[in-house]
């Protein structure tokens, strides 16, 4: 048999019809939606006569657009709350799970799902938010998608996608100290262009990677997308099956027997090819920066921005806009410029790994009183789980606001 | 919803010569909290149609009663940016059934084509000459061929490339979800194995 890569496994076993000249049929494992990008979709299955063919594979929660403070009240904006409303009627109707505002298990989607055990190796995932990606960690194919595409799996399970092509991203050897997964991924991001990976599903693979903890091969995947990538995925391992083993929807008893044998097939095999590969070193990394409008824009703690004869000279106008932008100049160090927001959050750092290493970074500590500092959970539990470890109080302490689970400012 | 049927479209057109329109300034975000598709040709290119305080910009080709049609010409690259769906709704809910230029941004492109509206890419000759000419007299008008995937302008005429299954689609009127719901055994088989 020839060998395949990882992603190659998950797809060809989810692709229903291949359609000659065209895409292919895929089959969809788990559709996520929340209240932004759904609506339309429902306004256009019910403009069809039809009803969601398989509610009990979709998961809803609202978070993009709700306010993350006095979330017992009701939603002020008008509009926000008619897209909140929406979807729970939609839910409703259509007998869809929902973890509503308020609800014990409410959270960004990204975090709910895996979280909740939703989100497991082999699986193919799809939500209306480009950073899907996120669970390509646990080996899933997940990736963001359109509202009309909302809506073809809401009517069939399905959707219609050209198959992407395929990189590997390596990294080996350890990262060095205070270097975390979103170090690593700036790195990566940097070393690229915000459209090195335009086109294409990465994997990554690598010791630096497998030693990473399932939240920051989430944050690593989750990424992805910054460099222009479809999703990024990563090949599930003793430390994904720790991770999934015992949450509320994963599989129990003989059928975790099960899964575990088919889950431990799904690596790319010797030999398989890549449309485009890059290795890294871990010990190149360094903390990262980054100091202008884009991902992209990043370098290590102790760079520079770069000089007028470093940047490619096309690009000069638009860069300097965005330095302009930041109130920065060519060539600047970044060591030493002036904190004026902190704010940790969203679905690429709103878990409790991240609270937990925040609590440990500050604790005793103060912020500087011109220093505004949020922080926003990914979800209630994590919420709940921060307020149970004593993370709350240190947090609040060094003077952060704690605000209620939502996208907050990742959207607004 | 099923999508209109395309076949051949003869009209005069609204030109746009402006590149890098991305789609913040074909919907800017603050549009975004709707539940609905319809109503966002209202807000097409709100900000180039409107002054902050709400008056019509006199200067801007949308206003300008010497331009009409159901084609809109733009410059390279449109559709850039965020990859949201509501920039092909508000240029479908406005009324325009084609829209041409030298490139578009990936997901804009078949956005498009999921609701209906053609994208049809011209080389940058043959669109300086679409400018060109309408230019010179505001009457002129462009005629699309799906079938044969030509455009023409006075008789000079290009061709343009559509994937063989979005075609069929345009020309049969239905879009992907009607292609899926009419695989519904097939899904259904898939699902037993
Ligand atoms: S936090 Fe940001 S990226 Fe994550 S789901 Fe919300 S809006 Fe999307």
């Amino acid at each position: 048999m020839e060998p395949k890569t990882l992603f190659d496994k998950v797809w060809d076993a989810h692709v229903v019809e291949k359609i000659d000249g065209g895409p292919s049929v895929l089959y969809i494992d788990k559709h996520l939606i929340h209240e932004v990008t759904s609506p339309q979709a429902f306004a256009g299955l019910e403009a069809r006569g039809l009803k969601v063919f398989r509610p009990e594979k979709t998961i809803a929660t609202p978070d993009h657009n709700i306010p993350t403070v006095n979330q017992h009240l009701k939603i002020e904006d008008d509009l926000s709350r008619n897209q909140v409303e929406t979807l729970t009627t939609n839910c409703e109707k259509n007998d869809i799970t929902l973890y509503g505002l308020n609800h014990p298990k409410n959270g960004i989607v990204h975090v709910v799902g895996p979280e909740l055990g939703h989100t497991q190796p082999g699986m193919t995932m799809v939500c209306g938010d480009s950073h899907t990606s996120t669970h390509g960690a646990f080996g899933a194919v997940a990736f963001g998608i359109g509202t009309s595409e909302v809506e073809m799996v809401l009517a069939t399970q399905c959707i219609l996608q050209p198959k992407p092509k395929k990189m590997r991203i390596t990294v080996d050897g350890e990262l060095q100290k205070g270097v975390t997964a979103k170090d690593l991924t700036l790195y990566v991001i940097a070393q690229l262009g915000t459209g090195g990976a335009t086109g294409y599903f990465v994997e990554y693979a690598g010791s630096a990677v497998s030693n990473l903890t399932m939240e920051g091969r989430m944050t690593v995947c989750n990424m992805s997308i910054e460099m222009g990538a479809r999703g990024g995925m990563i090949a599930p391992d003793e430390t994904t099956f720790e991770y999934v083993k015992g949450r509320e929807f994963a599989p129990k008893g003989e059928a975790w027997d099960k899964a575990i044998a088919k889950w431990k097939e799904l690596k790319t095999d010797e030999g398989a090819v890549f449309d485009k590969e890059y290795t890294y070193k871990a010990e190149d990394i360094e903390p990262m920066l980054t100091y202008g409008t884009n991902p992209g824009m990043g370098t290590g703690i102790t760079g520079n921005i770069p000089t007028a004869e470093e940047v490619e000279a096309s690009e000069l106008p638009t860069f300097k806009k965005s330095l302009d932008y930041m109130g920065f100049e060519l060539g600047d160090k970044l060591l030493g410029k002036k904190v004026d927001y902190v704010f940790v959050g969203s679905c690429t750092n709103g878990r409790i790994e991240d609270l937990r290493m925040l609590a440990s970074l500050v604790k005793g500590k103060k912020k500087a009183d011109s220093v505004t500092a949020w922080i926003v959970p990914g979800s209630k539990q994590v919420e709940r789980q921060a307020q149970e470890e004593g993370l709350v109080e240190v947090l609040e302490e060094a003077g952060f606001e704690l605000r209620q689970p939502g996208c907050s400012a990742c959207l607004a | 919803m099923p999508i209109d049927k395309f076949t051949v479209l003869e009209s005069s057109y609204v030109p746009l010569p402006i590149e890098n329109v991305d789609t913040d300034q074909i919907i800017p975000a603050r549009f975004l909290k709707a539940t609905s598709r319809e109503g966002f040709g209202e807000n097409l290119f709100r900000d180039w149609r409107f002054d902050a305080d709400g008056s019509e910009n006199k200067d801007f080709v949308l206003n300008n009663p010497k331009y009409s049609g159901q084609i809109l010409v733009a410059g390279k690259n449109f559709g850039s940016g965020s990859s949201r769906e509501h920039a092909a709704w508000a240029v479908h809910d406005y009324g325009f059934k084609v829209v041409v230029s030298s490139f578009f941004a990936d997901i804009f492109r078949n956005n498009a084509l999921n609701n209906g509206v053609l994208p049809v890419v011209v080389s940058p000759e043959f669109l300086s000459k679409v400018f060109a000419a309408v230019e010179a007299d505001n009457s002129q008008k462009l005629l699309v061929d799906l079938e044969k995937q030509s455009i023409s302008l006075n008789g000079e005429k290009e061709e343009f490339e559509i994937n063989p299954y979005k075609k069929n689609c345009l020309l049969n009127g239905f879009d992907d979800i009607d292609y899926l719901l009419d695989k519904k055994e097939n899904i259904e088989e898939f699902e037993q194995e």
